[in-house]
């Protein structure tokens, strides 16, 4: 009961350095990190390093700011690891040539057509999601535990547990250019980087400047009170699940066209960066609070940390325990932030 | 009212008192430098307005929260009491004024939180049981110890509060607005209660809107302003009119329903039925018609179905039967979302849990039913936004450091204020307002009154409940009695507060 608010009063004052660092948490959590392993390797500090570090960042990227939308409505969403190794595995399928078995012919669609397949197929199984969770009222967690199974479980059955290789495509069937995603770049930079730019540029406009995102943020912090309000609140659901899933199928794409290859256990643990990324970045898990901010922060401080650690030679075991005391610390800020109630987004 | 004789409060015992307690948040100041003194076997009655500080005061005392200046002292001796279980430990308990009840729990469960009795095979529940109903029979409700609270009605959940707060067998007391959910008869209960505990050398102090309510209950009256004690006297010194003139400095009436200006019939609802989870009518063939320009008033006690009623209009909660007409058009396949555009809009009972979006700030939750009107093709404008929210704010008179401030920040009749402006701000043709005044200093009641007669002289028709006999009879131009599930009577607004009550199967008490 009452016991929760004796956290002591916040010190009277509009500015605190205490204050300051607990907000940009993330931020300079990011700047400490680059830092340390500018100063410990001379490797670390560069463009080119700092290139391909944000490229492998680009695939959490993508998916945590799809699980940010999920977790700003009080939601979780294990699936995305599995929708992308799904996406991933469609879009090699269709570039080795589809079978038509009545026509008897093999059709090769065009790249620009496997790319909106793909992500079609993405926002569909998405959109299973939150139809599960907005109609059946089956918990977030179980709901996308099960289609994470499903998912990947066809995404074995579909290539027998194998991998596509070679999915650049060939000049006489027209279908050249999946590289293009993971190899290319536009004025220095890599193009799965642009591409999360823009995806967080855009979700960070709707967030904060449609209707819809002041409707994401209030059935996620009272969805009783939201839905008396006219807001609806199972509309939400389900476009927030369908985004999730399509930008899944996004990062499915960047990545499987960074290989060059597709595999049906690609992704596996990705949701959980991707959660991680979101926590880190500041957003409470309870719902209603958070910012794409805040989650790209949250996504650079891990994969630059985990490159950092790679970098400097410290084993992938160590990796996973830096890394899981960064998160605890951030839930940790987190109930400090928040406990004090009454804290806006 | 009897005890007023028994000698001067001052000469006795001070229990618990506070000593220039002042309280800010950031630059807001909740408090500047309060004296207060808890009598031993007395009832302590705060009145002020909303936001005046009466909650942070009590916070203080109870060890919720620190003060950021002064000293509390217990029986003579200077305390700091790190949290509320210290302070529980030291004979002093609170109800608060928002409940602080976990709605999964059964009402056992949530009453022993904290300080399970010990049985020799863990808990023992039984004992747990058996107190538990002896604390129903003492406050006269038929609540099942392991009902969970979240199926409770508000009321009962308030009673469970009051329960628990009881169980412990405080020294002190303190009840901010316990009774604003219950109703005339379970308000009697209470204070029959109170004098109990007092008898017993029990101090209470007691918080309440219900200015005449809490005056039959006092034995001395501190009235607080803007964070300053400004008046302080015992029972036998004041009245009603001393209470509001301290309150406010000026003096309200509440006064008499506006001219009626009836036009077609705006809201029409014929033969409903609405059903509650296992399948019992809470609303049983009601049939209504509500004229634009009109106000009505539905009185009944809790439990008549009233907020059921309510509901099903606004599509929360789906009827077996019946219909719903809104100017013509039949509306009960239409969303929530729906019917607020068309115009009809309901501020519920249940700020917490109904109203707010804790996790916003006041002016989000201020524009929150209203967002198409500040939309601008894709986004939305922030400038129209903050135009609307401002004028929201002042309309309904909220108390606040500006419309970003976080909605907890608000006192609990601030935060009700907000609910309602929430609601007018969508431009409703209907309104339906479920218990809006729980909360609310007179101030403000008059001000939402005067907007509603306002409204209502524009062709504005609203349905206003309430289980407050004197709310009806200031507002109403037609009130409408409602029990178990039907429509019992209905007077006109010359009609007396005894006939009301007699009809909606209350006895009447004073
Ligand atoms: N956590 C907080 N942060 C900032 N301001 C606060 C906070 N809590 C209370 N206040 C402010 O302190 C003042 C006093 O609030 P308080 O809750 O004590 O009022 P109250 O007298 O209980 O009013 P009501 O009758 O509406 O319950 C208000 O102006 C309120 O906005
Ligand atoms: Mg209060």
């Amino acid at each position: 009961m009452s016991a929760t608010t004796t956290a002591p009063a916040p010190k009277s004052g509009g500015f605190s350095l205490g204050r300051l660092l607990l907000e940009g948490r993330a931020f300079f959590a990011l700047i400490a990190i680059i830092a340390v392993f500018s100063a410990l390797s001379p490797n670390y500090f560069t463009v080119s390093n700092f290139l391909i570090m944000s490229s492998q960042v680009a695939i959490y990227g993508i998916l945590s700011v799809g699980m940010l939308l999920v977790i700003l409505n009080g939601g979780i969403d294990l699936s995305v690891g599995s929708i992308l190794a799904l996406c991933g595995v469609c879009a090699g399928a269709m570039m080795q040539g589809v079978e038509l078995p009545w026509a008897g012919v093999i059709l090769y669609p065009p790249v620009w057509a496997v790319v909106v397949l793909t992500v079609a197929i993405g926002a569909l199984v998405g959109a299973l999601n939150g139809v599960l969770v907005a109609f059946f009222k089956v918990p977030p967690f179980v709901a996308t535990l099960g289609v994470m199974y499903v998912a990947r479980g066809v995404a074995l059955l579909m290539t027998n547990g194998l991998t596509y290789n070679n999915l650049r495509g060939s000049e006489a069937l027209g279908n050249t250019g999946f590289n293009w995603l993971g190899f290319n770049r536009l004025w220095g930079i890599p193009i799965s980087v642009i591409v999360l730019a823009v995806v967080a540029v855009l979700a960070g406009l709707m967030l904060s400047r449609s209707a819809f995102g002041r409707w994401l943020y209030a059935s996620g912090g009272n969805e009783r009170a939201a839905e008396l309000s006219g807001v609806p609140t199972r509309l939400v659901k389900i476009t927030v699940y369908t985004v999730s899933g399509a930008l899944a199928a996004v990062a499915g794409l960047v990545l499987a066209s960074q290989l060059t290859s597709a595999g049906p256990t690609a992704g596996t643990t990705y949701e959980l960066t991707a959660i991680a990324a979101v926590v880190i970045g500041g957003a409470a898990l309870t719902g209603g609070r958070g910012g794409v901010r805040g989650t790209m922060l949250g996504a650079f401080v891990i994969g630059f940390l985990s490159a950092g650690l790679v970098i400097i030679g410290v084993s992938s075991y160590w990796q996973t325990v830096f890394t899981g005391a960064v998160i605890v610390l951030a839930v940790l800020m987190n109930s400090i932030q928040y406990g004090r109630g009454g804290r806006k987004t | 009212m009897t005890r007023q004789t028994q000698g001067n409060p001052d000469a006795r015992e001070v229990v618990l008192a506070a000593r220039n307690v002042a309280k800010s948040y950031g630059n807001v100041h909740a408090l500047k430098g309060v004296n207060f003194d808890i009598h031993r076997g007395q009832v302590t009655t705060l009145f002020g307005e909303n936001g005046a500080g009466k909650s942070t005061l009590m916070k203080i005392l109870s060890g919720v929260i620190r003060p950021t200046a002064g000293q509390i002292i217990l029986d003579g001796r200077p305390v700091v009491f790190a949290n509320a279980n210290e302070a529980r430990d030291r004979g002093i308990s609170i109800i608060h004024q928002e409940l602080s009840l976990t709605p999964n729990l059964s009402v056992r469960d949530n009453i022993f939180m904290g300080r399970e009795l010990r049985g020799p095979l863990g808990v023992d529940f039984a004992e747990e049981e058996r107190q538990v109903h002896a604390l129903m029979e003492e406050l006269e409700e038929e609540i099942d110890p392991l009902t969970p609270v979240e199926e409770l009605r508000l009321g009962q959940q308030q009673i469970v509060e009051i329960a628990r707060a009881l169980s412990v067998d405080s020294r002190i007391l303190i009840m901010d607005e316990p009774t604003s959910a219950l109703s005339a008869s379970e308000v009697e209960v209470l204070f029959k209660v109170i004098r109990d505990l007092t008898a017993r050398g029990v101090s209470i102090v007691y918080i309440s809107h219900h200015l005449e309510e809490a005056l039959t209950i006092t034995d001395h009256a501190v009235v607080l302003r803007d964070g300053t004690m400004t008046a302080n006297a015992p029972r036998a010194d004041i009245d009603l009119d001393w209470i509001v003139r301290n309150m406010v400095g000026e003096n309200y009436d509440l006064g008499s329903p506006p001219d009626s200006h009836r036009r077609g019939v705006a809201l029409s609802i014929r033969n409903l039925s609405v059903p509650d989870a296992t399948g019992k009518d809470l609303v049983r063939g009601l049939s209504l018609d509500l004229r634009a320009g009109e106000i009505v008033c539905i009185y009944g006690l809790m439990g008549a179905g009233r907020t059921e009623l309510l509901e099903t209009c606004a599509g929360r909660l789906r009827a077996t039967g019946g219909e719903i007409v809104l100017e013509g058009q039949e509306i009960s396949h239409l969303s929530i979302a729906e019917r607020i555009a068309r115009g009809l809009a309901l501020v519920p009972e249940d700020r917490q849990r109904d109203g707010l979006v804790q996790t916003m700030s006041v002016g989000q939750n201020l524009s929150l039913a209203s967002i198409r009107r500040f939309t601008r093709g894709l986004f939305t404008s922030s400038r129209a936004e903050k135009a609307l929210i401002d004028d929201s704010i002042r309309s309904v008179t909220v108390k606040t450091s500006g419309g970003g401030a976080p909605i907890g920040s608000l006192s609990g009749g601030n935060q009700q204020k907000v609910v309602i402006g929430k609601m007018l701000a969508t431009k409703p043709r209907v309104i339906m307002l479920d218990e809006p005044s729980r909360g609310i200093d007179i101030g403000a009641k008059a001000e939402v009154f005067r907007l509603l007669a306002q409204g209502a002289r524009q062709g504005l028709a609203v349905l206003y409940s309430t289980s407050e006999v004197g709310e009806c009879l200031s507002v109403a131009h037609r009130i409408i009695v409602m029990h178990k599930g039907r429509i019992s009577a209905e007077f006109d607004c010359t009609v007396s507060k005894e006939k009301i009550m007699a009809a909606s199967g209350e006895s009447v008490a004073a």
